[in-house]
């Protein structure tokens, strides 16, 4: 068995680094390079900029938005919520104390704004990443009344907005991302409705 | 449960069902060491692998010699990545800083990738820098992979070959494996993802004013070129903490159901292919319907219990299903879905967040894990763990009829069925004698995040999926210390190769048999009759070994649950 052993041990070594310098480093290089090249925008994470260049997102990662004149996004568990260096779900049981008590908490906020009705189940649970970037048709309609009366804008427009934002899949479910709703949002032109004002907005 | 739902689950299964034959192929010429069109660019490299490494790679090895090669290369390959972790605050390509790992936590590490397991006792993106992910982990995505399916074609040799001393030869299995199958899959595969908006950059964070004007930082890196291989080769080691949940590792429903498909379909393939190499096609078909079967019904009951949604939340004014833990793009089909693939197979690749489903859409995965992960399983283990169940299967039949039982044209004998019964035994010793441990000892205790009956669950977990090389988790438990990090990898190391050992020794032993006829007393392994004894025989023994530990974690949780009782 020791001559097998020695006999197995070149192998074994050449074969680690051979491989290591072909899967660990030659494959990820190259798709990096090949990536790059052909997509270099999916590549880099699908950034959005504003008209001056800065970052102000990725298509792909949700972020907060907690005030009132915004569609809202879902409770998140990542770091303080949509930290995007502690991607998290909360972990929290189905039987937790916990998670009872935070699904209260926000179905009370929902209530104070004027939802009723049983609310939709993403509103007002944690996604598994901590950094969804979308939400259910359902959460954004519960929520279009309130950017209405905040922003004054006709309920219909934010509906007809909503439908248009809607993505469907084969694979998966209907969606609609928050970030983009809320860019396309900031750009519909003002009207100002008769009666409503920024002192009628929900104070938070 | 909605039609689209199923609609998802039925097209999965068929487009897999589509392509068991075709990747089998593809597998079967590997197996038998054709030449591929790929030869033309790849030949060169897999003979100047042999040539630097002193490799002859038609010189047949017998089991022993086989397992030691094997052995050695992967102990080799862990003491690399151990020391690539250890040393990562000093190597390059490292953009945030990070320091290197602690030895424990690089110990488990190296374990964990090293037996396919990726199980995680650390956060991707506050832990490991671009260097360590591609030379540290994505090696071993490959290499663990490729030597799953290496250990299948020596055990396929077993059954086929004919008073043969030799069962293969290692270094050329893992080879091929690596560099006609798991590779070019992976290339096209990373650019699909790339399109599809996965990023793979060797950049680091990106700073984000974001529309509200906070701050937010978003890490890019190498992640579509690890994501491609921790599927396809079901390692499920992610680049975030929060996995294939995380929109960069998985943004669409679309990368959704290609990364659920390519757990599968190797595995799907190596059945067929298994069949072909012992001369009957049938004999992997049934192989493949008794995974099918045990398969849609776990899937049937998780994707039941989270559309039917937490009775606790419903209380409070909650509508629909559980989506606590999941993301809203695929949703809960799609994720009960993802949930039964990653566990049937040894993947751990997550896209939602066990630890916040259901109690009973909980238990499946953890079930699934515990039967072997032989529905599909991991490629290459799941078949040759199957095949074990498969030698029990036909010695319960020979007893019921008073024969020598015969499997594929070789005599199973006492020596095989012991040594099948040795490999299967080292779950239910490791898992539930582990779990016992850190349920009565003060450090295992402080784990859990939960209370009550869903915390031994979150423990029983660990060490169900650790000893499975599965590699999920229920999340909540605080893992990352020397105790588990300890326990853990003892659990990942013992659970891969105490199996692996016996079940070479079965190759061996059968690869010197002769070929027995088929003959009018044989049992016939082929029909419906066969399908239904192999599901009896892996639920019985999985029920029977498990059923006590799962009453005391999803059971009990689930009467609570529907009791309204918190925890």
């Amino acid at each position: 068995m020791g001559k097998d052993f020695t006999s197995a041990l070149r192998p074994a070594i050449v074969m680690t680094i051979l491989f290591a310098a072909l899967l660990g480093l030659g494959y990820p290089l190259a798709m990096t390079g090949i990536g790059q090249a052909l997509f270099p925008d999916r590549a880099n994470g699908s950034l959005i900029r504003d008209a001056g260049g800065r970052v102000i997102g990725s298509e792909m990662v949700g972020q907060a938005f907690t005030t009132g004149r915004y569609f809202q996004t879902r409770p998140s568990a990542a770091g303080k919520g949509y930290d995007g260096l502690a991607s998290s779900g909360s972990n929290l049981a189905p039987t937790a104390r916990a998670l009872a008590d935070r699904v209260r908490a926000d179905v009370a906020k929902r209530r104070a704004e004027g939802v009723t009705g049983a609310l939709p189940a993403d509103l007002v649970s944690a996604s598994g990443s901590g950094l969804d970037p979308d939400l259910s048709p359902a959460s954004a309609l519960a929520q279009a009344p309130r950017v209405a009366r905040v922003r004054g804008l006709p309920l219909a427009q934010l509906r007809a907005l909503i439908a248009e934002r809607t993505e469907a899949s084969v694979f998966g479910d209907p969606h609609v991302n928050v970030l983009a709703l809320n860019r396309a949002l900031d750009a519909l032109p003002r009207v100002a409705l008769p009666g409503v004002g920024r002192a009628d907005l929900p104070s938070r | 449960m909605t039609l689209q739902g199923w609609f998802l689950i039925l097209a999965f299964t068929g487009i897999l069902l589509a392509l068991a034959k075709p990747v089998g192929l593809w597998l079967h010429a590997l197996y038998e060491g054709r030449r591929t069109p790929l030869h033309v660019v790849l030949g060169p490299v897999e003979r100047g692998f042999y040539r630097v490494a002193g490799i002859d790679p038609a010189a047949e090895q017998g089991w022993r010699r086989y397992a030691l090669h094997m052995l050695l290369f992967n102990v080799v390959l862990m003491a690399f990545t151990y020391a690539v972790l250890r040393l990562q605050g000093v190597l390059p390509g490292n953009p945030q800083g990070l320091p290197g790992l602690s030895p424990h936590l690089a110990f488990n590490t190296a374990i964990s990738f090293t037996t396919n397991t990726n199980w995680q006792s650390y956060a991707g993106e506050s832990t490991m820098s671009n260097l360590s992910q591609m030379l540290g982990l994505t090696i071993h995505n490959f290499l663990s992979a490729a030597t799953g399916i290496a250990l299948a074609f020596a055990l396929f040799r077993g059954f086929a070959r004919r008073e043969a001393r030799a069962i293969g030869n290692f270094w050329a299995d893992v080879t091929r494996v690596t560099l006609y199958l798991l590779l070019p899959i992976c290339v096209a595969y990373t650019l699909f993802l790339i399109a599809s908006g996965v990023p793979q950059t060797l950049a680091g964070v990106v700073d984000v004013r974001t529309l509200e004007g906070a701050r937010q930082s978003i890490l890019l890196g190498p992640i579509a070129s690890q994501e491609a291989i921790k599927m396809l080769g079901t390692n499920g080691g992610g680049f975030f903490n929060a996995n294939s949940a995380h929109p960069f590792e998985n943004p669409t429903a679309l990368t959704n159901m290609v990364e659920m498909l390519s757990i599968f379909v190797i595995g799907f393939g190596l059945t067929w292919c298994f069949g072909k190499a012992v001369g009957n096609t049938r004999q992997g078909w049934a192989i493949l319907a008794a995974m099918t079967i045990l398969f849609l019904a776990g899937t049937t009951v998780t994707y039941w219990a989270e559309a039917s949604g937490n009775p606790v939340l419903h209380q409070i004014g909650v509508a629909g299903g559980n989506m606590e833990g999941k993301e809203v793009r695929f949703g809960i089909a799609a994720s009960a879905l993802f949930s039964v693939v990653t566990t049937a197979a040894s993947c751990g690749a997550v896209n939602a967040m066990h630890d916040s489903f259901t109690a009973l859409g909980g238990m499946i995965p953890l079930f699934n894990i515990q039967l072997g992960e032989v529905v599909v399983g991991g490629v290459g283990a799941g078949i040759y763990g199957f095949l074990l169940f498969a030698i029990l299967a036909v010695f319960v039949a020979g007893l019921m009829v008073g024969r020598t039982p015969e499997y594929v044209g070789k005599k199973i004998e006492a020596r095989e069925v012991k040594l099948a019964v040795l490999a299967i035994a080292v779950l239910p010793l490791l898992i539930l004698g582990l779990t016992a441990l850190a349920s009565v000892l003060e450090p295992g205790l402080a784990g859990p995040l939960a209370k009550g009956p869903h915390g031994f669950s979150e423990v029983l977990y660990a060490f169900t999926s650790a000893v499975g090389n599965n590699g999920s988790a229920f999340a909540g438990l605080s893992a990352n210390t020397p105790f588990y990090n300890g326990l853990l990898g003892i659990a990942m190391w013992g659970g891969r190769f105490f199996i692996i050992v016996p079940m070479l020794a079965i190759a061996g032993s059968l690869a010197a048999k002769k070929h027995t006829p088929e003959s009018a007393g044989s049992f016939p392994t082929t029909g419906g009759l066969w399908v239904g004894l192999l599901v009896g025989i892996i639920l019985i023994l999985g029920g029977l070994t498990f059923l006590p530990s799962l009453a005391l974690g999803p059971i009990a949780d689930h009467l609570g649950m529907i009791r309204g009782q918190l925890f």
